[in-house]
């Protein structure tokens, strides 16, 4: 499979990265090649395999109910660009 | 030409867990901003994310309140988008493999008529937090406290064929996760949230029509109106030759219309994948068994045994039955006052009820409790006093902590059974009517009612009303 340059800039888009014009063409080499060596996997037979969401074959250990944290309100703010009233402050959305 | 509704709706129901999904954060609704937002919440570098095993817990009593296939094997997923109430840039979700997948529910239309409606699946998430548009002049101020709030959402097979049937299914729902205690329901608070996807298709065809999605609907009334409103919209432009668009629209509920949320709909990518940081999800056969045995007898069976326990009619079990308090309340009544279940059930779906409205309040929030209102039914079943005093009886529980006992005594309510005491006042009344009685004797038997309105406002209203009845036509014969 080959990534264009629409899928290249439509990517960076999604993941708010900035690209500069004049390198698309080669990020969409670079990404096929990658994508073209992830497809020699295609190959093998792999209709009898599970997918796999995890590498290792634990199972996912369970919290209880309970409340442990209380308001360290303050000290997350301190390192906040900006809060007003207990808001973080980000600037307009506009929906 | 005719045209055939289409709806599915998605139902996210907050979790009445105490602490998040992902955290040990309060999950308490009103707090103060940000006061119930951890390093995990705010998507901290080097946190994790650890399950909460009572989330997990309601999500497969969900799966056996609907007879939905569980998912032993379920699986965590990144789901990945910006905004600023999402700190982590993405939200942990299922998709691939939920937590709970095929089930149904059956919902009652009107004329007794049923319907089986068909859930697709349901599953896991936390919610984002809250951004508040309008209090900082040109900024918008984020609220993280309801990030990680674990939340079941459910989404059901597009088999809904008219706003009413949404309604119906929305209402089961709701239901049905407060009979099983996994969700407070509270609308208003946003703990049980619907979107609805409608389209229109011309009757007979199979293809289904382009469909918006309206969100914003926390009513039951909202959403039947939205949908409405909506239907009406795709039809006209259709009909006008256009085409409907896939998009997002968010109901005013001022306007009561539907708005498109964005001018240009950007394409939803949200680029699934498992989430590293959580290991697949494993449901043993003893846990869900264990779970089981905790269900309580649910809205449906619970209908079925008050029609066939309790002689009660279809609706009145239905209204009686659709809440787990009002239930409840009914049998505790039913059982302590003695009273037959027809009249229990008027008297809670009526008198009672009817005061609650007026007072905006909730059943569990009742001024008289199901004790004291036993007591007063087990007045009115006796014959102490009649259904009219009770009411005013009722009135005065309302506004006080008194026992009907209290108040027919310290009142002297008691009706009147002591039939000297009742022939006293008939012949009074008789004696005081003459005409009215050559009337009665001459043919006129209608004028019966008079006599016994007379002889009630001599009482006060407290003659026992059968007594009377017969006294009066004994004595008005001559």
């Amino acid at each position: 499979m080959a990534v264009d340059e629409d899928t290249v800039r439509a990517m960076a888009h999604l993941a708010r990265v900035q690209i500069d014009p004049d390198r698309v063409a080669g990020y969409a080499t670079e990404m096929s090649n990658v994508l073209a060596l992830a497809e020699q996997m295609e190959e093998v037979d792999t209709s009898d395999v599970e997918p796999m969401a995890h590498p290792t074959h634990a199972v996912q250990r369970l919290r209880d109910d309970v409340v442990l944290e209380g308001n360290e309100r303050e000290q997350f703010q301190e390192i906040a660009p900006e809060t007003n009233d207990g808001y973080y402050l980000v600037p307009q959305v506009i929906e | 030409m005719q045209w055939e509704t289409v709806i599915g709706l998605e139902i996210h129901a907050q979790l009445a867990t105490d602490s998040k999904i992902f955290s040990s954060s309060s999950t308490q609704f009103g707090s103060a901003p940000n006061t119930q937002a951890n390093a995990v919440d705010l998507g901290m570098p080097g946190v994790l994310p650890v399950l909460n095993r009572e989330a997990v817990n309601m999500a497969v009593k969900f799966a056996l309140a609907t007879n939905a296939r569980i998912g032993k094997r379920n699986v965590f997923a990144r789901k990945n988008y910006f905004y600023p109430d999402l700190p982590k840039g993405y939200q942990i979700s299922q998709m691939a493999l939920p937590i709970v997948g095929e089930g149904e529910v059956e919902i009652e239309l009107e004329d007794d008529v049923k319907k089986t409606v068909g859930i697709t699946r349901a599953h896991l998430e936390e919610d984002a937090g809250k951004s508040v548009h309008d209090l900082f002049h040109g900024q918008t101020g984020v609220d993280l406290n309801r990030a990680g709030t674990p939340l079941l959402e459910i989404v059901s097979e597009p088999d809904m064929r008219s706003a009413k049937e949404a309604v119906a299914y929305a209402r089961k729902i709701h239901s049905l996760v407060r009979y099983i205690e996994i969700c407070d329901g509270n609308m208003q608070e946003g703990s049980f949230r619907c979107d609805a996807n409608v389209s229109v298709r011309v009757s007979g065809s199979e293809k289904l029509g382009t469909r918006a999605e309206i969100k914003n609907l926390n009513s039951f009334r909202f959403l039947e109106r939205a949908i409405n409103f909506e239907v009406e919209r795709q039809i006209d432009i259709i009909e006008g030759g256009g085409e409907v668009v896939q998009e997002t629209r968010l109901y005013d509920a001022d306007r009561d219309e539907t708005r498109s949320m964005r001018s240009k709909e950007e394409a939803n990518d949200y680029r699934y994948f498992p989430d590293p940081d959580l290991l697949p999800v494993e449901i043993e056969d003893s846990l869900i068994e264990a779970l089981r045995g905790q269900l309580p007898e649910l809205p449906d069976q619970r209908c079925a045994r008050f029609i066939s326990e309790h002689k009660l009619p279809a609706y009145d079990a239905g209204v009686l039955t659709a809440d787990k308090a009002t239930a409840d309340y009914f049998e505790a009544v039913l059982k302590q006052s003695g009273a037959p279940a027809k009249i229990v059930s008027s008297w809670v779906t009526g008198e009672l009820f009817s005061r609650l409205n007026k007072d905006g309040l909730e059943l569990t929030a009742s001024p008289v409790d199901e004790h004291r209102f036993s007591g007063l039914l087990a007045r009115i079943h006796d014959n102490t006093i009649s259904g009219k005093i009770g009411k005013d009886i009722l009135d005065k529980m309302w506004a006080s902590e008194d026992e009907a006992d209290h108040i027919i005594d310290k009142e002297g309510l008691r009706q009147i059974s002591d039939s000297s005491e009742l022939e006293k006042m008939i012949d009074d009344v008789i004696a005081a009517n003459p005409s009215q009685l050559a009337e009665y004797r001459g043919g006129k038997e209608k004028l019966l009612s008079y006599f016994v309105g007379q002889v009630m406002k001599a009482s006060r209203g407290k003659a026992n009303p059968g007594q009377l009845n017969q006294l009066l036509k004994d004595k008005l014969k001559g």
